[in-house]
């Protein structure tokens, strides 16, 4: 996963003009930016490797989702369940992982499986919540 | 294996534009 990504560091106290510039507001924080210097996806505060992983991998997913890549977008969200499946990101992944099935094929059951996929998995989770809806 | 962390931002956005990379931007308090 390292390949997709190009490291940048940057230490608050020597150069805090790009603290505020990129809006951090506490550290640890990490970017994730495309291209474009669009910012993608936001991590704040420590995590163990495998959550931090995982919100990588979250991170691609939500590239591919702003870029209507919904193939894509749905394969890494279920990268994340399939290889970090204990940790925070991953009812996340289910939840977008359901709606870029949707978008990518158009068909509503893909909302209606998530929503049933929750039931067992991750079911007090605020993303179990918010496909609830989706199962009525 | 050493990760090469780039300190220049404006530069590191440049390179992974053309290298079709993302950019992982760390901010940090600890030292470095």
């Amino acid at each position: 996963m390292h390949g997709h990504f190009l490291p940048a560091r940057i230490h608050v106290k020597e150069r805090p003009a790009l603290f505020e510039r990129f809006g951090a507001r506490w550290t640890p924080t990490v970017l994730v930016m495309d291209s474009s210097g669009v910012e993608r996806h936001r991590i704040e505060g420590f995590l163990p490797a495998s959550d931090f992983a995982a919100q990588l991998l979250l991170g691609l997913g939500h590239l591919a989702f702003a870029e209507q890549d919904w193939k894509e977008a749905e394969q890494r969200f279920g990268e994340v369940l399939e290889e970090h499946p204990d940790t925070e990101a991953a009812p996340e992944a289910l939840y977008w992982k359901g709606v870029a099935r949707y978008k990518g094929t158009g068909d509503g059951a893909a909302l209606g499986e998530t929503a049933r996929a929750f039931r067992s998995r991750y079911a007090t989770s605020s993303w179990a919540k918010k496909a609830s809806v989706w199962g009525q | 294996m050493a990760i090469e962390w780039r300190k220049d931002v404006d530069a590191a956005l440049a390179e992974a534009g053309s290298a079709g990379r993302l950019l992982l931007l760390d901010f940090t308090a600890a030292p470095m």
